[in-house]
């Protein structure tokens, strides 16, 4: 693409991702919706955390990871153990993130 | 326009000490770090796509949507038709809209541009710690400014940091797994959002489904997971409710 055309590509990309943000935010008046969808999308955020975060821990380059010996999948074990343990949102990240870091320059998994 | 730019300034500053913005800034602190490293990763996308430090700046702060983002350097790359983009760029944020209806009841109250402003700011994580902090919709208390304060929060340490990522470009090795850090700061969330069984089952549905079907084109894959999650999630809630009833 040209300058021109991502120039453009990005303007659009940020109106979409906008009205997306501002969908039910629109409108004056609460929209009619079903009530199973009302109810259903309660969970929507949830599944879409998990949704983003899975493919992560899991896949590499598409495919599902074939060893146990990846050191994501143990940083990701730790950082969820000290989630329980301490309910700290920093300490997880820290956690899971030095067991992965330690792996894999230490064991070069 | 010096008094113009005066009372605005009084005006954020007024903002900034009100208790419930702090609150807000200060629970976004320890999620900084994810931000950060996120952030670093996307920018390091975005220099390495070679579309140049000023359109990647600009798109950044314009779009301020990370996935989005890095999903669709490879279609800009490659040359895609624009359509594509623009479909990827829906199906990567239609988790947006879950978030705006949720956010409503909070907000409605407010002007539109008000809302239109809010909804600007909106991301994973201020959505996950706002909830974490008013699961319930309760009158009488500041959601605007704690949502500001988290949410600006947040943007500043997103946007310091991706462009930081941008003109540090190449200086920045991939094999550091700096993204890592990211995600884990997005399971920590996914875990102040397990409540009961049923989001449990949600999220456990949810992600099965979104490794189960990676190889759908445009990202197509959280919207089968939320999809699928909201049908289980719906169903659990009426077989307990359903069980209570038998139970009586």
């Amino acid at each position: 693409m040209s300058p021109l055309e991502i120039f453009f590509t990005a303007l659009g990309m940020a109106l979409v991702t906008l009205l997306c943000r501002a969908f039910f935010l629109i409108p004056n008046q609460d929209l009619p919706m079903p009530r199973w969808l009302r109810e259903g999308l309660r969970y929507a955020p949830i599944a879409a955390l998990a949704a983003v975060v899975a493919p992560e821990l899991v896949l590499t380059q598409g495919h599902l990871i074939d060893t146990w010996r990846d050191a994501r999948i143990f940083g990701a074990v730790a950082g969820l153990a000290f989630y329980v343990w301490r309910r700290s949102l920093f300490g997880t990240i820290v956690c899971g993130t030095s067991v992965m870091l330690a792996l894999r320059f230490g064991l070069g998994w | 326009m010096r008094s113009r730019v005066a009372s605005i300034r009084a005006e954020v500053l007024a903002i900034a000490s009100r208790p419930m913005f702090r609150e807000g800034a200060g629970d976004a602190v320890p999620m900084a770090i994810g931000i950060a490293a996120w952030g670093l990763v996307a920018g390091v996308a975005m220099a390495k796509s070679g579309m140049g430090v000023p359109l990647a700046i600009f798109m950044s702060i314009l779009v301020y949507a990370g996935s989005a983002q890095i999903a669709s350097l490879p279609l800009i790359v490659a040359g895609a038709p624009k359509w594509v983009v623009l479909v990827t760029t829906l199906c990567v944020n239609l988790r947006f809209m879950a978030f705006s209806f949720h956010y409503r009841p909070y907000f409605a109250h407010l002007p539109r541009t008000r809302r239109l402003a809010l909804s600007y700011l909106m991301g994973d994580t201020n959505f996950a710690l706002f909830i974490r902090r008013f699961p319930e919709h309760v009158p009488g208390h500041e959601y605007e400014d704690y949502f500001l304060g988290c949410a600006l929060l947040t943007y500043g340490a997103w946007q310091l940091s991706i462009v930081t990522g941008i003109i540090a470009g190449h200086g920045i090795p991939a094999s550091w797994g700096l993204g890592f850090a990211g995600t884990m700061a997005l399971l920590a969330l996914t875990c102040t959002q397990l409540r009961n069984p049923s989001t449990w089952a949600a999220a456990v549905v949810a992600a099965c489904a979104a490794i189960a079907a990676y190889a759908l084109p445009l990202k197509l894959n959280i919207l089968v997971a939320i999809a699928a999650a909201v049908a289980v999630g719906f169903l659990t809630d009426h077989a307990r409710a359903a069980r209570a009833g038998a139970k009586p």
